[in-house]
């Protein structure tokens, strides 16, 4: 007895697709009925274009008609953040900066999706220029977690995690700059994988902090991020740090790469702080690897205590450059009060922008003023290098870590809002992944007595996705906590 | 007290390459507002800089050029302040690594007269760093405009160290970084376009003092002359400042070249904090061996080594070298026709050349290159004229018209009866005979060994003729006649 159309997995509709047993269209009209029917309880999206979804998907029709089939991608309705451009659609970064913004350009990713045939549909709710772990810094209102409708989705890719788990997309892209697809694919029950730094074009994206953030898939199987990580990996030339390697089949490499691996146990991943159910989570996963034969390792990242500062002051560095250019002159808000220059930018911005991204792009601005530089930025950018050597040198030893990726499950809306630094401390064992720019992968390894989805978070080796994927898919395959979904 | 100034220059020179230094986009000046954009130039959310390596080239070339090291590594920074010209509200620029470092820029200063080499010297440079350059506002009576085609043209930023004294020794070093740049392709570095920009630091301090005393900036000296002039108002400014018992106060002042006065813009307080920090979406640039050499296989003689050959090569006078050194399509113009008209007609080259050619470009309004003389029919007029087959007179009547249709001019002067005459024999006898015969104190003197007293036989041939007997005939039938039957 299979699951309904909405929560099945991208390996499974292509097979019906290409089987002649489902169309594009119909597979749309689904994703498109099931939106309706639960975005008024979610609020996953920002916008949504029936009709320009709609005709991608008599497009893939008539490709699989004409035998021009682009693969398994073809006709499968895929969400994205709304921080990714395409061409004519809405790119708000859930702010009222960007709230009437049309993009005229399509992001690298957003290409790509299309050469695979995939059908792009809604723009999906986010913390504001992705600044924020729960998607309540959205100036469109907060998403709600389809497992409990009072709880957060996480962030900041909250939209992309809820509209996927709710059933109203097949796939979805988000961004990760310091857990904002883990932690939310985590909360949600979902697979949500953050690749390497430089793995995946930024073009297109807009950038909260460029030197961490990075576009990755959330899905419901290994199998289907291994799918779409494939459609949107490898070089581009309009992004500079962007890598050039060789891009292999990560669907067939899942299955050909078996193990044992050797797993690092980061024991400053399992201090105080760590949710007790969590952890029982994550140490029975672990147990599970050890039954298989992999050998398990106590690590040490001697630096993660200094993770989160060097992360608020790396990011919001970058951030208060990158978001300069939100001043009301050539796009986005507009002040109506302006009396002279100064006034169209200070009103402006401070109409435009949520007080979160307030707070971070003043910290940034201090962070990198004259007198404070080599104090704080200079300083996060050695401990950051020092960070990254914690990690190299524990691939010594280990092929991949395990720890938990949140330390807690889905919190209540509202709960943590007032708090900034307890809002923060949710990123704490994703962010060193970002500082070190490594693949990391959150992946669901059970529930909470209340029912709430706990995730497990796999930590690679510079772009061997491949093997974190083939460590992910050996456990998935075992468990199975992704054939249950919540009811809405 | 005795005084001195010290200047120190911060020069911009737009880079000549087809596209902005970040994007494919096209580069140009003179567009219809707006349209030299794309989502990068406008800095649209989600667009990221990719390095045009063109504009690499170019800066590295002219390091190269002006005696730079290059840095096997250099990086990019961002330069962060809020103004409607910059799309991003900040510029990407080269802070702490730029990529060229040191060098010099060799200077004439004026001589002792026009046609006398003044001193040679060499300003040392701080360094060179490529930037992208801002957009354009157009203010009106209730609003401005903002144009951003020239937002992201390449820029580089040639800075001095402080060791100029003179508004002279300025504009030499301003004129002989447009030459070099000129010569190497880099940029037109026309000013009235914005492709060359200067800004001058200028201080005074007591002769002997080896401190820099305080500095002011001064912008907006947009031509030649207007930095020559602007620096000598400075100067004298703060010489009165300092001889009325006042203090200088560190600032940027703003010089109004039409009414040769400077006002202030912001004092040191007023300064920005442009908070640089490592631009996070460009990688840094390793330049190696192989790179540079093949630039360095690019970089032509620079003008002032080029002014210095053409003048011990080609014997010219060095007024004729100074006016064609200036201009690199002129000067090889010269070194081509004096290839084919022989060494030692160069200097009469150099004259037609900055005689008769600079006139009829200057009247036809045409760049060399768009005209249709050659270095080939100018050496055959040459030629022509030494053969005796044409005369002064003629041979600027070929000019012109040679200048006009491109043609030989054995052509022209064949087409319009230019040709030296006569070449009736027995006529040129007759005339020979009556011009000898008419000047017995010529003859004295020439039977006495004064062999110049010939020409005065000639100038009444020539009379006779009505200037059209070839000179060489006349000279040897002069001599025929005088050494048969006078001698």
């Amino acid at each position: 007895m299979s699951a309904p159309l909405h929560f099945q997995s991208i390996a499974e509709l292509s097979a019906k697709i290409s089987a002649g047993q489902l169309s594009a269209v119909e597979l749309t009209q689904s994703i498109i009925a099931r939106t309706k029917a639960v975005e008024p309880r979610v609020h996953a999206f920002n916008s949504f274009d029936d009709a320009d979804a709609l005709a991608q998907a008599a497009a893939s029709d008539a490709r699989r008609k004409a035998g021009q089939s682009a693969g398994s991608l073809d006709g499968i309705p895929v969400g994205l953040k709304d921080v990714i451009a395409v061409a004519g659609q809405p790119l708000t970064a859930s702010s009222k900066m960007l709230a009437t913004f049309v993009s005229p350009y399509d992001a690298t990713v957003t290409q790509k999706l299309q050469r695979a045939g995939a059908v792009l549909h809604g723009r999906l709710n986010c913390d504001e220029f992705a600044m924020g772990s729960s998607t309540e810094n959205s100036a469109f209102g907060p998403t709600s977690n389809p497992w409990d409708l009072t709880r957060t989705p996480g962030g900041s890719s909250g939209g992309s995690a809820a509209a996927l788990a709710a059933g109203a997309a097949v796939a979805t892209l988000g961004s990760d700059t310091g857990g904002s697809i883990r932690q939310p694919a985590a909360f949600c029950g979902l697979v949500g994988l953050k690749p390497t730094y430089g793995l995946i074009s930024r073009y297109g994206l807009i950038a909260y902090a460029s030197s961490l953030d990075q576009i990755g898939p959330l899905a419901r199987t290994v199998e289907d991020a291994a799918i779409m990580l494939g459609a949107i990996a490898g070089h581009d030339p309009k992004d500079s740090t962007s890598f050039k390697s060789p891009i292999p089949d990560y669907r067939m490499e899942l299955k050909t790469r078996r193990g044992p691996w050797k797993l690092g146990i980061p024991k400053e991943y399992f201090g105080a702080g760590l949710d007790s159910e969590v952890g029982a989570a994550v140490e029975k996963a672990i147990a599970f690897y050890r039954s298989k034969g992999c050998e398990i390792r106590e690590v040490s990242l001697p630096h993660t205590q200094y993770c989160l500062d060097t992360y608020y002051i790396i990011a919001t560095a970058e951030a208060s450059s990158n978001l300069a250019r939100y001043d009301g002159i050539r796009y986005g808000h507009r002040t109506s009060a302006a009396k002279d220059l100064l006034d169209v930018y200070q009103k402006s911005r401070a109409e435009g922008f949520g007080d979160e991204v307030k707070r971070r792009i003043i910290l940034g601005t201090y962070v990198l003023s004259s007198g404070y530089y080599d104090a704080y930025y200079l300083r996060a950018q050695k401990v950051r290098t020092l960070i990254r050597q914690d990690f190299l040198n524990a691939y010594r030893e280990v092929d991949a870590l395990i720890t938990p990726t949140s330390p807690i499950s889905a919190f209540k809306i509202g709960e943590k809002s007032a708090d900034p630094l307890a809002m923060y401390l949710c990123d704490i064992y994703t962010i060193g992944v970002n500082l070190a720019g490594l693949p990391a992968l959150s992946l669901p390894c059970g529930f909470t007595q209340s029912g709430l989805p706990i995730g497990l978070q796999l930590i690679g080796q510079p772009f061997r996705e491949a093997d974190l994927l083939a460590t992910a898919y050996a456990y998935e395959q075992a468990h199975g906590w992704n054939t249950q979904f919540p009811s809405l | 007290m005795n005084y001195e100034a010290v200047i120190g220059l911060e020069v911009h020179v737009q880079i000549k390459t087809h596209s902005k230094i970040f994007t494919r986009v096209g580069a140009g000046f003179g567009h219809e507002a707006n349209t030299l954009t794309d989502p990068v130039v406008l800095a649209l959310p989600g667009t990221l800089p990719v390095m045009n390596k063109a504009a690499l080239d170019a800066v590295i070339k002219a390091g190269l050029l002006l005696g730079c090291d290059i840095a096997p590594v250099c990086k990019w920074d961002r330069k962060q302040y809020f103004y409607p010209d910059s799309p991003k509200n900040y510029q990407i620029s080269q802070y702490d690594q730029p990529i060229c470092l040191g060098g010099w820029v060799e200077i004439e200063l004026p001589g002792a007269a026009r046609n006398v080499m003044g001193e040679h010297k060499r300003i040392a440079l701080t360094r060179i760093h490529l930037e992208e350059d801002v957009g354009k506002l157009n203010h009106h009576s209730t609003d401005s405009l903002v144009d951003y085609n020239r937002a992201g043209t390449p820029l580089m930023e040639i800075v001095s160290e402080p060791v100029m004294h003179t508004a002279d020794e300025a504009y030499a070093y301003l004129t002989s970084i447009r030459n070099s740049m000129i010569y190497g392709g880099i940029s037109d570095c026309d000013m009235e376009k914005g492709q060359l920009r200067c800004d001058a630091n200028i201080s005074i301090r007591p002769i002997g003092e080896t401190k820099l005393g305080t500095k002011v900036e001064l912008k907006n000296l947009n031509s030649f002359s207007y930095v020559r002039d602007g620096i000598a108002h400075e100067i004298k400014r703060q010489l009165a400042v300092v001889a009325a018992g006042g203090t200088l106060v560190q600032e940027t002042r703003d010089y109004d070249g039409v009414a040769g006065t400077s006002q202030s813009l912001r004092s040191k307080e007023m300064a920005h904090d442009y908070r640089y920090f490592p631009d996070p979406d460009l990688m840094p640039v390793h330049v190696d061996e192989a790179w540079k050499e093949e630039l360095r296989r690019a970089c032509p003689e620079l003008p002032f080594d080029k002014q210095r050959r053409l003048i011990s090569e080609y014997q010219i006078p060095y007024t004729i070298s100074s006016v064609l050194i200036p201009d690199r399509e002129l000067s090889d113009f010269f070194e081509a026709t004096a290839q084919l008209a022989g060494l030692g007609r160069a200097q009469t080259i150099g004259n037609w050349i900055v005689n008769d050619l600079l006139r009829e470009l200057g009247a036809a309004k045409v760049p060399l290159s768009a005209s249709k003389i050659s270095p080939v029919n100018l050496a055959a007029l040459i030629q022509l004229l030494d053969a005796g087959a044409l005369l002064n007179a003629a041979a600027k009547e070929v000019f012109t018209t040679m200048f006009a249709t491109g043609e030989a001019p054995a052509t022209i002067v064949a087409r319009l009866g230019l040709a030296a005459a006569p070449t009736d024999a027995g006529e040129l006898e007759v005339w020979c005979r009556e011009s000898i015969a008419a000047n017995a104190k010529a003859l004295a003197e020439f039977k006495s060994g004064k062999d110049s007293a010939i020409n005065a036989f000639k100038g009444s041939i020539m009379k006779a003729s009505k200037g059209k007997a070839n000179p060489k005939l006349v000279d040897e039938t002069l001599r025929r006649i005088l050494a048969e039957e006078y001698n």
